[in-house]
């Protein structure tokens, strides 16, 4: 091994005349074994396969807590839960699935695929990675913690004031949910960040930006989103921590307060979060609709832009969620015409996707049924809020269940049910094994069914009039036959989430091999191994095309030749090669970090201070942050490893 | 090797979507049968908005059906293949015309939504202001989890409160001016228009008409707390004349009663309820809890959660909490002779 | 589009300047820091236009800038002395460079102090009304971005006196002055919003 200079000539190579390559890249880039290996990874399929566990652990909490309720909306006037229960019981539902389940769950697929999918050895700041998820993991119990003590939020997940102020709500519910949140939206902005370094700076030499998945184009686009809406809802819970402990007055009339501010800082964040959890998925389709039609998707072009122009059109409209509050007709106007418009770009992802099954040839795989689905229950979700986006049609549905309809409709059809059919899609690259077919088909077929029954009746109780957010409703209201058959849907709907657990872990178990690429897909995680190796290339691919593996058979619209086999060899400790944000054209070798404690303590300094607060006990809180600097400083460190100091850098 | 399916059958789910849609539109309910449905209106500010929802609904329902029936044919208009070993290579083709779906999709749909656009904008500009200035006003403070209603006038011998039950004549607009007394409320009668909140720390202004007499249910319709389920609300529309005959009624006060348990109920009213409620004309003025002036004249109460019958009252103010677990209103103290007396003494009110 | 990409030929290793990851990680959390003070900024303006009594909004009338208006000279001065290194590093000057860093640092704590005083001289407190709430808290925001500031460009100064900087690796030189010209550029905006708009009419 010798010491580089400040630069080097990578050697480019044939991976099967490298023969000791793997084993060499194999010791650089894998996690040490044990305990302690597994808290000090900074490797991004692990870190994503933790972010899938994690937040499908969260779907079910929340799942549970939804079927307990239904039973209590089954009829009227029932007294299974007593209001404060109920209250406690659905505002976690929506804070657990909106926060804890639907952005991380496309988080760890993105972690996990994304180095794949662009010929790069990890994420750009794998150490941040692994910070993004013990955050995550920390504030998802802190905020379980405040709910298993019984100080769970009771305030809906939108949390508005009065109501969520010290003088009508005075234990420590929301101080909890508040704190948990800032938590947690450290957590997503570091993540985001992570996103959009690794688009910029981590794609293999020759994947320009009109080559890369959709997928990535959806979550660069949430990342992009994130970093601009996430400092307003974490400014709205800390100027609401402080209104409720240190008696400041932002909200509060009497001393020149506004409760219309909350609203307005919240739903600055909550519109685009909303696509921030759905356009990742969106992009999953995108990539693996294709794969079962045989042909590349119909208008990647278009998709992409369309992509980008909803969250840009979605920072626009957030006053849609406020549209019964008083505000002057010309602001409403506004935003209704915007909220209508929004509907363009999402009708040209529905089209090209239906063009590519109509123009393709479909194979009717689990996987399939999942993201073809997906495109009916999207238009669904779609049409409902495009009759909410009219504001004088909105101030009839708005706070009914015609939105619980809507809700439901995009956040499990756009966010769930793409989420299981991207299990059943990739399963096999993460675990080398292929998940049952038959049970795939019998979780189909139940998930939909259930979905369906459960949650359309709700547009007709919605358009009856029944109110959300209601512990019990009165008799004689037109709604008991269709709030009992929801609960009955939902129960089966959740008997297909549990099929769909059963088939995940008997495959994991028993599951035929997959070899690397079961379904001839074309894209490049599909050219390692299953599962990949903890290095993911042996050499870094050059790629010329959309589908680099597709090539030979697709003619035509690829000019020139990827090569997935043969590139740089990068073997001078972590090595990875960074390259141009648009061309994609090298232009450094980027060292890379080994294992480390400092994330998952930096993230318990995090906690500590978040607890202090929780608990008013400041001389904890300056501790916790003092500590925090340290690990900070720390890790900061400039390591000559890294290339970050004026000493050449060393192998390893 | 590649096996073929043979075709399938129209796929079994959109028969169940299908079937679900027209049982829930071929019987949708009378009024009756659901009080707070908004697809049939009543009142002038509602009207012109059922056309509207009428008609984004069916085309909600039109783009569902075509979406539904494309993304089916896609799927089932020919043998599809099967996956017969993982890996087997399958062959993949790029053929032309895919383009021309979403040209053609995105045009239809641009066109629909710049339709549903201006239609929503002028049905906007018909119902933000009534066609001819309300001659009445009645101011509404939401308060948890009951409706404190003021009637407004010039002569201010007219203006009086009541709770819960509002009377609004038939045929002309009547503004509502709406205040936050707590936390945010939204005040909502289907029949007659959509909702408003109730915000503190501004004023909001709303307006109703009402096209026939008749009794219309109303609902809190914004998360305000523990018995949010149990906020509703009624408004009564009537003849102008009878509305002026009822405005009337209310501002008289009751009068006393010699008789000694309806005197005896009146004391002990003062006693256990006059804090936080009003009775017009005595010395109860409690302004936390409705004025239960002329509470006989109403048809419905604890905000229109329960009818207003002898056993019914009997058991709210017995067991306030069991009714609505939450309220402000604790369980008096009362001895049975007591509870007799005031009985009697609010059946005089009307 | 290159028909062919270049693998042949030298490149760098390690963080080079703006190749470095952490240069790009930078400009992104000066994005979401920027729209941090940009809703807190939409809170001043919302809470501002709402109706007051007279002289509530700012409470005790406009803010006097004698102490304001030099402090905020103090912290454009900071960012020229790190410019100044910046400049430096790049010419394989290490001296020049920690002088600039010193510098810098000096007058942010500088800034700091001045700022205390401040504060400690106004009449109302940050639970006075939603002016005074909205003053320290958004003040105070910046100052903890100075403050993280500061510590950053201490500890730049130590690892550059401890030599680990030179003309080609100096990627933590310029991540920590991006940083910390942020902070002065937001400074601005708060200075204009709570200095400036009262006298050009906002607010009561």
């Amino acid at each position: 091994m010798t010491i580089d200079d400040y630069e080097r000539a990578p050697t480019v190579a044939v991976e099967d005349r490298q023969p000791a390559l793997p084993e060499e890249l194999r010791k650089l880039w894998e996690t040490k074994p044990g305990f302690l290996g597994w808290l000090s990874s900074v490797d991004h399929k692990e870190i994503g396969i933790r972010y899938i566990i994690t937040a499908f652990a969260f779907l079910i909490a929340g799942g549970v807590e939804a079927l307990i309720f239904r039973l209590q909306l089954a009829g009227p006037n029932l007294h299974l839960l007593t209001p404060e229960q109920y209250d406690q019981l659905f505002t976690t539902h929506g804070m657990t699935m909106i926060f804890l389940y639907a952005g991380p769950v496309l988080t760890g697929f993105s972690n996990y695929l994304w180095p794949l999918l662009l010929g790069a050895r990890d994420m750009a700041l794998p150490r941040l990675n692994a910070l993004s998820y013990w955050i995550y993991l920390c504030a998802g119990i802190f905020l379980y913690a405040a709910f298993a003590f019984g100080f769970g939020p009771n305030d809906g997940w939108f949390n508005y004031v009065p109501y969520a102020a010290r003088a009508y709500n005075n234990g420590p519910n929301i101080d909890f949910y508040s704190l948990g949140m800032i938590l947690l939206g450290i957590s997503t902005t570091v993540g985001s960040t992570n996103f959009i370094v690794t688009f910029l700076r981590l794609r293999a030499p020759g994947m320009s930006i009109n080559r890369v998945p959709i997928l990535v184009w959806g979550t660069l686009t949430a990342a992009a989103a994130n970093i601009f809406a996430i400092p307003a809802v974490s400014l709205a819970f800390f100027l609401l921590w402080m209104d409720r402990n240190l008696g400041t007055h932002f909200f509060d009339v009497p001393t020149g307060g506004q409760p219309l501010l909350w609203q307005h800082l919240f739903w600055m964040f909550g519109h685009p979060w909303v696509y921030a959890i759905v356009l990742p998925a969106m992009g999953m389709v995108s990539d693996g609709l294709p794969v079962f039609c045989r042909r590349p998707l119909v208008g990647y072009t278009v998709v992409a832009l369309a992509t980008v122009a909803t969250m840009v059109l979605g920072f626009g409209v957030w006053v849609h969620h406020m549209f019964a509050t008083g505000l002057p007709s010309v602001s409403l106007s506004f935003f209704s015409a915007a909220s209508i418009i929004i509907a363009v770009p999402s009708a040209v992802g529905v089209f090209a996707w239906i063009a590519t099954i109509w123009t393709g040839k479909p194979i009717l795989t689990t996987a399939f049924l999942f993201f073809a689905n997906f495109i009916v229950l999207f238009t669904i979700g779609g049409v409902s809020g495009y009759m909410t986006g009219s504001v004088p049609v909105d101030w009839q549905l708005t706070d009914t269940y015609f939105v619980v309809a809507h809700l439901h409709y995009v956040l499990i059809g756009i966010n769930v049910f793409p989420v299981v059919g991207a299990v059943y899609f990739w399963f096999p690259k993460f675990t080398g094994r292929m998940m049952d077919e038959r049970l795939g088909r019998w979780n189909f077929w139940t998930m939909f069914i259930g979905f369906n029954v459960g949650f359309f009746p709700m547009h007709i109780s919605g358009l009856l009039g029944m109110p959300r957010r209601v512990y019990t409703y009165a008799d004689g209201m037109g709604w008991d036959w269709l709030n009992l058959i929801t609960t009955a849907g939902s129960y089966l709907f959740a008997i297909g989430v549990l099929m769909f657990l059963i088939n995940v872990v008997r495959s994991y178990r028993n599951g035929p091999p997959a070899g690397d690429n079961p379904w001839d897909a074309p894209t490049l995680e599909w050219a390692t191994s299953s599962p990949p190796p903890p290095y993911n290339f042996v050499v870094i691919p050059t790629v010329q095309s959309r589908h680099p593996l597709w090539e030979d058979r697709l003619g035509g619209e690829t000019p020139g030749h990827s090569y997935v086999h043969a590139g740089l060899v990068l073997d001078h400790g972590r090595e990875t090669v960074g390259t141009s944000p648009l061309d994609a054209e090298p232009d450094i070798i980027l060292r890379m970090p080994k294992d480390s404690f400092a994330p998952l303590i930096l993230s318990l300094t995090l906690t500590a201070i978040f607890i202090a607060l929780a608990f008013n006990i400041w001389w904890l809180a300056i501790v916790g942050g003092l500590a925090t600097g340290a690990d900070i400083i720390f890790w900061l460190w400039p390591e000559r490893g890294l290339g970050e100091t004026a000493e050449p850098a060393t192998n390893g | 090797m590649l096996q073929q399916r043979h075709p399938q059958r129209f796929p079994p789910h959109l028969i169940r979507i299908a079937s679900l849609l027209c049982a829930a539109f071929l019987s949708t309910p009378a009024r009756a049968d659901a009080p707070l449905n908004y697809l049939y209106s009543h009142g002038d500010k509602a009207d012109p908005v059922v056309s509207l929802t009428w008609g984004v609904l069916i085309v909600s329902l039109a783009v569902t059906v075509i979406i539904a029936l494309l993304v089916a044919g896609a799927i089932w208009r020919r043998p599809g293949l099967a996956m017969a070993q993982p890996g087997s290579r399958i062959e993949v083709a790029q053929p032309a015309g895919g383009m021309r779906w979403i040209w053609i999709g995105v045009s239809i749909s641009t066109v629909v939504l710049l339709a549903s656009v201006v239609w929503t904008m002028a049905v906007l500009a018909q119902v933000s202001l009534p066609a001819t200035k309300p001659a009445l006003t009645i101011e509404v403070t939401g308060r948890q989890w009951w409706w404190q209603v003021r009637y407004l006038s010039n002569d201010p011998s007219r203006i009086f409160t009541t709770a819960n039950e509002i009377h609004i004549p038939t045929g002309m607009p009547v503004r509502f001016i709406l205040i936050g007394g707590d936390v945010i409320h939204s005040f909502w009668v289907p029949a007659l228009g959509g909702k408003t909140d109730t915000i503190p720390g501004q004023t909001n202004e709303t307006w109703l008409e009402a096209h026939a007499p008749g009794t219309y249910r109303g609902q809190c319709t914004e998360y305000c707390g523990i018995e949010h389920a149990h906020m509703g609300l009624i408004v009564v529309a009537q003849t102008p004349r009878d509305f002026q005959a009822w405005w009337n009624h209310q501002l008289q006060s009751p009068v006393a009663q010699a008789n000694g348990q309806v005197a005896a109920g009146l004391m002990a009213f003062n006693t256990h309820c006059g804090s936080c409620h009003a009775v017009r004309g005595t010395d109860s003025a409690g302004v936390l809890g409705p004025d239960l002036s002329h509470l006989m004249n109403r048809g419905t109460i604890a905000a229109g959660e329960l009818p207003n019958d002898p056993q019914d009252l009997a058991h709210f103010i017995t067991d306030p909490q069991g009714v609505k677990p939450g309220i402000l209103m604790q369980k008096p103290e009362l001895s049975a002779n007591e509870l007799a007396d005031i009985q009697a003494y609010l059946k005089t009110l009307n | 589009m290159a028909s062919r990409i270049a693998l042949d030929g030298k490149l760098p290793v390690g963080a080079i300047d703006t190749r470095a990851s952490g240069w790009w990680a930078m400009i992104f959390v000066v994005f979401t820091e920027a729209s941090l003070f940009a809703y807190l900024l939409f809170s001043y303006f919302y809470l501002a236009v709402q109706p007051h009594l007279a002289g509530t909004f700012p409470q005790g009338g406009p803010p006097s800038l004698a102490l304001a208006l030099p402090n905020t000279a103090i912290l454009l001065l900071s960012s020229v002395a790190i410019g100044w290194a910046q400049f430096n590093i790049e010419r394989d000057d290490n001296r020049r460079l920690c002088w600039g860093l010193g510098i810098g640092a000096v007058l942010g704590m500088i800034f700091l102090v001045i700022q205390y005083f401040e504060w400690a001289q106004k009449p109302f407190t940050l639970a006075s009304s939603s002016y005074g709430s909205l003053y320290f808290t958004v003040t105070g925001f910046h100052m903890a971005h100075v403050v993280v500031g500061v510590i950053m460009l201490w500890m730049l100064f130590a690892w550059s006196a401890m030599g680990y900087f030179n003309r080609v690796r100096y990627a933590h030189i310029h991540i920590g002055a991006l940083y910390w010209h942020f902070v002065d550029a937001v400074w601005l905006a708060v200075f204009f919003t709570f200095y400036i708009t009262p006298l050009l009419g906002m607010g009561s």
